[in-house]
């Protein structure tokens, strides 16, 4: 546990810890909220949320080499994704919506490894990143540093949660979207293209993750197989912290990402993964608990 | 035609196959040509360092069939290799070896790109007492299994950073200072390859007296490691040690300089492969990294010439440089060649006799093997990037340039940075 006195000893390494972690913690609850959205409107949990952020990186990633900075890049990642989400969605997924959650998950996987060979084969599996060159600002004497580059990473990843908090408060669209998911035979009785509506869902969700994708680019790197982790840890912020509500999808992300940093300082990188699992179920636990007293009352 | 005529016909056929097939088996040459067998990852995530093991392969054959071939009891004979791709997964890798040996009837194999893949087939060579020589498993547990057919023409992995603690302590000394009271901060992947990397830099750590303060094994799926370098940052090491193949020397690259975290000495491997100096410039400088071959070496061989040479023959054949991977897998051929024409015959069991007595100086380094199969007679490089470029600062006898180290200061670098883009 030296590590342990090591954070009391230095105060200082204890806010690196949390900068760093809800910097990027941002970018996991964008991933996240996509998912949910999803999730919520089409009943499709989809596996496939970590490849369509390794696209979005890869289209960051070539315009950089043309040329177009990537703060400019992540719109066109985002309308790139869009497109093939909604290309996605009209070959195979509208085929498992509203269906069996088992079938929607093998389908989507599917799609995963698909999308996971695909750019290995036109790719490669090298690594690569978007050197965005924004350096450091340095505080507490050096001890703390605070990429740039995470910073908009933050900030960006904010826009995009408030654009699109407006998007689905206001326009028709959003508000269509929003209409399906409360009751989608109803919204259908009331003249809503359930099946356009699905289908925008699912393309704004892969929007999302192509800026995501982008920022994922920035601040670390991408390489074909990156998929995973971010399907997992998509999963796992909205289990904790349930559909729909943007707020607590950004919190959770944010303390995903500062318990993740704290384990891997104190417990070893080698535990970080297995810490934050533990986590979930003792959150789960805690939750069903909390819940089971409720069901007593209510009897 | 009813069901049992089709039936009788199915036989038939096969009965026909199995007759051609079977005089193949036993001359296993087709007319004047050896085949090897190789199972090579093409796809998944191993493709860029299967490509350079598949394009090493060829260009020894092309050149060993360009000079005539191989000669065995007066007759020459040519190479070829056939290729399957195993996917990247050990599961594929031991099924094409087992298909390698027993519906092609190959007598050699040629090994596969990683460790891994290569533990995998190992076994099924082994079964069949069909000879392997492999440029690209490096794991010390590889040889520990008391294999009689399996050879390794590369260093152990343990090798692979080694030198580089050596060097530190060396430098160290000559600035008056002891190597015991150096600290060694260690930051590597979780498999087996890189563990072994991490016990040969914890052996040799321990053998000056150095301290390790950190120990952190790596998650396969790194994408993140700034909690262990803000560990870096309080305690301060001597050293910093990170190896996680080409994501490892990427990421610690890329995040040692945001951070702005300052060591005398950052170690890693495969920076070559991830194109470090190429891609990182400024926050790559100064970086150590340990590697199997450099092209400035002054090993020579018949076929090849000198190491430049090779590179510039690879270089023009497949238009990129060729990494380590590429040279130790067509040092694995021209082995081959080698202890076939020795042994003067194409029985697996007497080429394998012919292998193990290997005395062998190539390109790439020499090659003699000890009775577990892995090389002995050959020494790592270690690299220093210098203003972009990778120079050799080990082993001193081909040294390009003097390492640096203590390597300056962030606030040094920044301002020499800035000073030569004013100029």
């Amino acid at each position: 546990m030296s590590n342990l006195a090591l954070l009391f000893d230095t105060p200082a390494l204890a806010l690196q810890l949390v900068v760093d972690g809800v910097l990027v913690g941002a970018i996991f609850a964008l991933v996240a909220y996509g998912m949910a959205l999803v999730w919520g409107v089409t009943n499709v949990i989809n596996v496939a949320q970590g490849e369509l952020v390794m696209l979005g990186g890869y289209v960051v990633y070539y315009l950089d080499r043309y040329g177009v900075s990537p703060v400019f890049g992540l719109p066109f990642a985002a309308v790139a994704l869009y497109i093939v989400g909604w290309i996605l969605y009209r070959l195979a997924v509208f085929r498992v919506v509203n269906g069996d959650l088992f079938t929607s998950l093998l389908a989507t996987f599917g799609l995963s490894i698909l999308l996971q060979q695909l750019m290995n084969q036109i790719f490669g599996a090298d690594i690569r990143s978007v050197q965005a060159d924004l350096g450091s600002f340095f505080l507490a004497g050096g001890l703390v540093t605070v990429a740039k580059v995470k910073l908009l990473a933050f900030a960006m990843a904010l826009a995009v949660g408030a654009g699109l908090v407006l998007f689905l408060k206001r326009s028709r669209l959003g508000q269509a979207i929003r209409a399906t998911s409360q009751n989608a035979r109803a919204a259908r009785i009331l003249g809503v293209d359930t099946h356009r509506v699905y289908a925008a869902t699912f393309a704004l969700n892969a929007a999302i993750c192509g800026a995501a994708g982008g920022l994922v680019a920035m601040t670390w790197i991408i390489h074909p197989y990156l998929g995973l982790t971010y399907t997992v840890r998509s999963f796992m912020i909205i289990v904790v912290a349930g559909l729909g509500n943007i707020g607590t999808v950004l919190a959770s992300g944010c303390g995903l990402g500062v318990a993740e940093n704290a384990a891997g300082f104190i417990l070893g990188t080698e535990y970080e993964t297995a810490f934050v699992f533990a986590l979930l179920v003792a959150i789960l636990v805690g939750r069903n608990l909390v819940l089971a007293r409720q069901r007593r009352y209510l009897k | 035609m009813n069901h049992r005529s089709y039936r009788q016909l199915a036989l038939a056929a096969a009965a026909l196959c199995l007759a051609t097939a079977a005089p193949a088996q036993t001359t296993k040459t087709e007319g004047g040509t050896i085949v090897l067998g190789a199972a090579v990852s093409l796809t998944g995530k191993y493709s860029t360092n299967g490509k350079n093991t598949q394009d090493g392969y060829n260009l020894a054959v092309e050149r060993i069939n360009e000079m005539g071939g191989v000669k065995v009891e007066g007759k020459t004979y040519k190479l070829e290799v056939k290729y399957y791709d195993d996917e990247s997964t050990s599961a594929r890798g031991a099924q094409l070896a087992e298909r390698l040996i027993n519906q092609d009837h190959v007598q050699f194999v040629l090994g596969p790109y990683s460790s891994g893949l290569t533990k995998a087939i190992a076994p099924v060579t082994e079964k069949y007492k069909i000879p392997m020589v492999e440029g690209n498993g490096a794991d010390r547990g590889l040889f520990k299994q008391g294999d009689k057919y399996l050879f390794a023409v590369l260093n152990t992995s343990d090798y692979y950073l080694r030198s580089a603690i050596q060097l530190a302590a060396q430098e160290a000394k000559k600035m008056g200072k002891d190597p015991k009271t150096m600290k060694v901060a260690i930051a590597i992947e979780n498999d087996d390859f890189s563990q072994d990397v991490r016990d040969g830099v914890e052996e040799d750590a321990k053998k000056l007296g150095m301290h390790v303060v950190i120990d952190d094994k790596l998650p396969p799926d790194i994408n993140d490691m700034s909690a262990t370098l803000a560990k870096v940052k309080a305690l301060k090491p001597d050293i910093l040690v990170v190896s996680g193949h080409e994501k490892g020397a990427v990421l610690a690259v890329r995040q040692v300089a945001e951070q702005r975290v300052y060591v005398p000495m950052l170690a890693l491997t495969h920076c070559d492969s991830a194109q470090i100096a190429e891609k990182y410039r400024d926050a790559a400088e100064y970086a150590v990294c340990g590697s199997q071959w450099d092209r400035h070496l002054a090993y020579k061989d018949k076929w090849f010439g000198t190491a430049e040479q090779y590179a510039e023959r690879f270089q023009k054949r497949f238009n990129y440089e060729p990494p380590y991977q590429a040279a130790e897998s067509s040092a694995a051929v021209l082995t081959f060649a080698d202890a076939i024409q020795r042994a003067g015959s194409l029985d697996p069991k007497k080429v394998r006799d012919a292998l193990a007595k290997t005395d062998l100086t190539t390109f790439y380094g020499p090659i003699k093997f000890d009775n577990t199969g892995k090389n002995i007679a050959k020494s790592m490089v270690l690299y220093q990037v210098l203003n972009g470029d990778y120079k050799m600062v080990a082993p001193t006898q081909w040294a390009e340039a003097k390492i640096v180290y203590p390597a300056p200061t962030w606030d040094k670098r920044m301002a020499s940075t800035a000073s030569a883009s004013k100029r």
